[in-house]
């Protein structure tokens, strides 16, 4: 999967590359439409623009055409009223998972059709029958977008407050995402290699500017860089040096952070509508400061913009052991990634508060994470835990990155993080909220107790695994991560993700958003991943909202299975990092943002963005927001 | 022959068969897709007897679900304003206020006048590009006064 996923978005890349000089021309458009008519209508329109036409009568298709090809494509088409997926869904699933440029049609030119399809992000919206003239322009969306990743990227490399200028970005959701998109990481490397910052400006100027993809693992090393230094230190420099990642350059890190902040900012925002509260209920008592961080999370997610208020509420009701697939599950993945990058620095305290063994803590976070995360986050996890101070994985292994994405993510990622991976789809990476290289115990306790949105989140989706979530985590918490308390019992379940999450999810995504959680409860205290096991029944929960925002990413399932292997054993980590990796490299196109949910909240991060089809998205916990898509 | 080609097609946009979007259709047609207008149009009528059988069987049903006629009808008048079928747009819009209103009435008598305008246009078409095939390659399409 590896090989297939990277040469993919090699191509893409290159290709994306190769058509900058004659822009707009070459332009790679996607165009979904289930009324065949029109829809060859488009592609001729389009042909005629001479833009690169690929046609698709299904969102699910789209999706999954999105996920595979990373980066090969510039912008999306939809129509809105499609009989398989609802047209909004797939936009956001997009957004999340790619963040890419989508523009929405539809013969209905009502006043509240179009003003939904401003709010969950489209770029533009056109009212059928559409005319070439209409068609002629949609460059400039692509143009748009890419400008504003730019743009973040010269403000962190001014220097000026970091968080001030992102702060304008998320208010809208487009421009969010648009900021995510960092540039192809390829891109960055070839162009700005070793550079730290200012060179990179530049390229502002640049139609097609290289995008640096966040993959989960990146984003995992990323926040746990993040959590290192304290949310409050963290610079793009010091995270960079920390991240020892070849060819990343200070700028990527810069918008990534700025991305991460805003996301952050959401969690803590919606921590108001006690999203935690309804979670905690059942759980012990630690879990209460975890849930109530969940609650911040979402708030905060909501409010840096990132996560359209229809997912926030998505994410509320989920919270309040609501299931609420559909487009709701898409944003609640989203919302965890965010929560864990808002509540880094609470978490991070929380967490060492709250485990005595870092590590559990750490692991906790996982579990909230949808299963995807397992295997991936298990894997890292067990890493993680046993590399204590390795907190820079070598990113280029798959496998490993993941493992060590896990790792370090379950430190410095809050719950959210976790959380979004479940959601998200890959997201295996189970995000370090914890601060601690102690993935296996700290996460599944962090999970548990920390994200007490995460917990609502599965439950959102997976209307069945929410008991078990809000039992498992409680368990995990307690038990301070005994090793493999959960985890044992789990391990039986270990199975690919499949298995366990049909069971337990309903959603395809929240099978994986469930297994990663259950990985990342067990695994912290022992090396293994086991532990996740037992605590897939509450990953299981998850999944359920990961999976809703990838719109067709059908990663996040698969990256579930895998998910679930990996945590048995840490051997198998590799492979399902593996897995999930190739799954996330499919979402990071786009995803940062508000995509955290989706694939991996560590792609959203990484990603930065556009090509890619809804959605929407690092596997960790940002693609979490897609969890419907994902079983696509 | 050109001529008559044009005045047949002059004479569907006067009477109101034909619109705006059908000429933007005429305007994509090029070389490399010399027949577009005659595929596209194809294209509509085979796949909108499905959609007329949609809403056949909902108007069926007792008691009318107006929120799925309406559904249906918006494909359906989604995918006729594609190729421009002016007249058959206009019933159905008329179609979906009567489902608003939930007049079932209303939507059946109206029904009758979609599928009417529905194979007028149809066999209008027909001719027209039977008439086209035969008259030799069409000329860049140009605007009905």
């Amino acid at each position: 999967m590896d090989p297939m996923s990277i040469s993919t978005s090699s191509a893409s890349w290159k290709s994306g590359d190769g058509v900058s000089d004659q822009f707009p021309a070459g332009l790679r458009v996607l165009v979904v439409d289930d009324d065949p008519t029109c829809l060859r209508i488009l592609e001729k329109m389009l042909r005629n623009c001479l833009y690169e036409v690929t046609k698709c009568s299904r969102a699910e298709v789209a999706l999954k055409l999105l996920r595979d090809n990373k980066d090969g494509f510039d912008v999306v088409i939809s129509d809105v009223h499609m009989p398989d997926m609802d047209g909004f869904k797939l936009l956001e699933h997009i957004g999340l998972e790619m963040d890419l440029p989508v523009i929405m049609m539809s013969a209905d030119d009502s006043k509240n059709v179009v003003m939904k399809g401003v709010t969950h992000g489209a770029c533009d919206y056109l009212i059928k029958p559409v005319r070439m003239e209409a068609l002629k322009n949609i460059w400039q969306h692509v143009v748009r977008k890419k400008k504003h990743e730019w743009k973040d990227k010269d403000y962190e490399q001014s220097g000026s407050v970091e968080d001030g200028e992102r702060q304008q970005k998320p208010s809208e959701d487009v421009d969010y995402s648009s900021s995510a998109n960092e540039g192809n990481w390829k891109s960055s490397k070839k162009r700005k290699d070793e550079e730290d910052e200012g060179d990179e400006r530049d390229d502002t100027s640049t139609l097609k500017k290289p995008r640096v993809v966040w993959s989960v693992e990146l984003h995992q090393q990323f926040v746990t860089a993040v959590n290192q230094l304290g949310i409050d230190k963290a610079v793009p420099k010091k995270i960079l040096e920390l991240m020892n990642v070849p060819g990343l350059t200070r700028e990527n890190v810069a918008s990534h952070l700025q991305k991460y902040r805003l996301y952050l900012k959401r969690l803590s925002g919606q921590h108001h509508n006690g999203l935690g509260n309804s979670f905690m209920g059942p759980t012990d008592p630690t879990f209460g400061p975890m849930s109530s961080l969940n609650g911040l999370e979402l708030q905060a997610l909501t409010s840096t913009g990132q996560l359209p208020p229809q997912s926030l509420a998505t994410i509320q009701a989920a919270a309040l052991g609501r299931v609420a697939n559909n487009k709701s599950a898409v944003s609640v993945p989203l919302v965890d990634q965010r929560n864990i990058f808002s509540f880094e620095s609470p978490k991070i305290r929380f967490v060492e508060g709250q485990q005595q063994h870092n590590n559990n803590k750490q692991v906790n976070l996982l579990h909230g994470i949808p299963t995807n995360m397992d295997s991936k986050q298990l894997a890292a996890l067990h890493q993680s835990a046993q590399s204590f101070g390795n907190i820079n994985m070598p990113i280029h292994s798959q496998s490993t990155q993941s493992n060590s994405v896990m790792g370090q993510m379950v430190q410095p990622q809050s719950r959210a993080q976790i959380l979004n991976e479940i959601n998200g789809s890959h997201a295996l990476n189970i995000p370090s909220s914890v601060g601690q290289p102690v993935f296996s115990q700290a996460i599944p306790s962090a999970v548990l107790g920390r994200n007490g949105i995460d917990n609502v989140r599965v439950q959102t989706h997976a209307s069945v695994s929410q008991p078990s979530a809000l039992v498992d985590f409680s368990r995990s918490q307690r038990a301070e991560f005994p090793g493999n308390n959960t985890f044992s019992k789990g391990s039986g379940g270990f199975i690919p993700n499949y298995d366990v999450f049909s069971d337990l999810n309903q959603n395809r995504t929240d099978d994986w958003g469930l297994q990663s959680v259950g990985s990342a409860f067990d695994a912290p205290q022992h090396s293994n991943l086991q532990g996740r096991l037992d605590v897939a029944p509450s990953v299981l929960v998850q999944p359920g909202f990961s999976s809703d925002q990838r719109r067709g990413h059908v990663r996040t399932p698969s990256g579930n299975k895998v998910a679930f292997s990996a945590a048995d054993g840490l051997g198998n980590n590799t492979n399902l990092g593996q897995q999930i990796k190739a799954e996330d490299m499919g979402f990071q196109n786009g995803l940062f943002p508000d995509q955290f949910g989706q694939d991996d909240l560590m792609s959203a991060l990484l990603k930065p963005q556009q090509e890619g089809l809804v959605p929407v998205e690092s596997d960790f916990g940002f693609d979490g927001y897609h969890l419907d898509n994902l079983p696509v | 022959m050109q001529r008559q080609l044009a005045n047949m097609k002059q004479s569907l946009f006067d009477q109101g068969y034909l619109d705006e979007q059908f000429i933007q259709l005429e305007e994509l047609q090029d070389d490399t897709n010399p027949n577009f207008v005659e595929e596209v149009v194809t294209l509509y009528y085979r796949d909108s007897v499905r959609l007329i059988q949609n809403i056949e069987n909902a108007l069926d049903k007792n008691p009318l679900d107006f929120a799925k006629l309406d559904s249906h009808m918006h494909q359906f008048k989604g995918s006729s304003s594609s190729i421009g079928a002016r007249k058959v747009k206009i019933e159905c819009t008329q179609f979906r206020e009567y489902c608003r209103a939930g007049n079932g009435e209303g939507c059946k008598r109206t029904f009758q006048q979609v599928k009417k305008e529905y194979a007028t246009l149809k066999k209008k078409l027909e001719a027209y590009f039977q008439f086209a095939r035969q008259a030799g390659p069409i000329e860049k399409a140009c605007r009905p006064k």
